[in-house]
């Protein structure tokens, strides 16, 4: 399948804009701040949890620009197939435990905002949008980072689930680089930015990123070809669940 | 989680056009970086231009309500002690 569904009313798509552009960097944030919804009420401290619910809810406002560039933003979310999802593997990843879910924040942020910078300098149809969005993702790697030190650096069983954690999400970064059409940035040059970026932070906190051939770990993944992995198709069919029951119902 | 990893912290903000740091509310924290971050989450939804004081709660010392009698008492007896008697000359500023 290369056209997503998009249902028979979506508004047609602005020629400046690239669907497959919208849709990817769009369904990253949906998914990504979907997961971390699913964090609501489980946090280990309160603080905490509003700390994660406001990243889902800036990411949210992200995916809903972006989805609204391309047609229904309720029908892109709700009526689309696993196979027409165009988000990376690394952000439909199942939260794990805490240092799971910060290793996953840790990668997809720094390159997120490595990326919005980009395009926030650009004149690109996506530019105002990330104008605003790379100052929210900015904090969201700061909080990132700061609970990797944390973690890293806490005590023996924190710093060795950390350690766990980055190595297990290790596989899904290297998709994170991959061209993407009609994404006016040269993706595999922010590979080096963000690598120097991410070891910075994984030394601080004395942990070690996975070593080995980068192409190896980097060619896993074929999100944007909608090939997802098992785990992404129950959570969607929890998060369409209602939409799917209801169908037409406004809310 | 013990109290003393996770210690309560009372936080000051000024809005982006307020005079002074006004007392928001408290959280709990594991040190005053994070203390500051909750604090943005909590209690300024991310304002722009807004200033952020924490403050360990041991660290404030309170006065007491036992000793609210002598402690703020007035003394509204002493007239002389408030200076509301006084003609303000023609000419005299910013009093």
């Amino acid at each position: 399948m290369n056209r997503p569904h998009t249902g028979t009313a979506s508004a047609p798509v602005s020629p400046t804009v690239s669907a497959g552009a919208a849709l990817a960097l769009g369904d990253d944030a949906l998914v990504l701040s979907h997961r971390l919804g699913e964090w609501a009420g489980h946090a280990p401290v309160l603080e905490e949890e509003v700390a994660l619910a406001n990243i889902a809810l800036d990411l949210l406002g992200q995916a809903r620009f972006l989805l609204q560039l391309v047609g229904d933003e309720d029908e892109l979310a709700y009526l689309r197939e696993e196979r027409a999802f165009r988000n990376v593997q690394l952000v439909e990843q199942p939260n794990g435990d805490f240092a799971h879910t910060i290793a996953r924040q840790l990668y997809f942020s720094t390159y997120q905002e490595l990326l919005y910078g980009q395009l926030s300098a650009g004149d690109g149809p996506f530019a105002p949008l990330a104008a605003k969005a790379v100052k929210e993702v900015a904090y969201h790697r700061d909080h990132a980072e700061h609970w990797t030190l944390r973690l890293g650096d806490g005590t023996e069983e924190s710093h060795r689930r950390m350690q766990t954690a980055l190595n297990a999400l290790w596989r899904c970064t290297g998709e994170l680089f991959e061209p993407v059409e009609g994404v006016d940035v040269d993706m595999a040059a922010l590979r080096d930015g963000w690598l120097t970026l991410v070891t910075k932070t994984v030394q601080q906190a004395t942990l070690t990123l996975p070593t080995g051939p980068q192409a190896g770990a980097w060619t896993a993944g074929a999100g944007r070809q909608g090939l997802h992995t098992e785990s992404f198709g129950r959570m969607l069919a929890e998060m369409q669940h209602l939409h799917r029951s209801h169908p037409g119902a406004s809310w | 989680m013990s109290s003393t990893d996770w210690p309560l912290w009372e936080v000051f903000v000024r809005s982006r056009r307020g005079l002074s740091h006004t007392h928001a509310g408290s959280l709990h924290a594991p040190d005053a970086e994070m203390a500051l971050r909750n604090a943005r989450d909590l209690y300024t939804r991310r304002s722009e231009g807004v200033s952020i004081w924490v403050v360990p709660s041991t660290e404030i010392t309170a006065s007491s309500p036992d000793e609210k009698d002598p402690f703020f008492e007035p003394a509204a007896d002493k007239p002389y002690r408030h200076p509301t008697f006084y003609d303000i000359p023609e000419g005299v500023r910013h009093l």
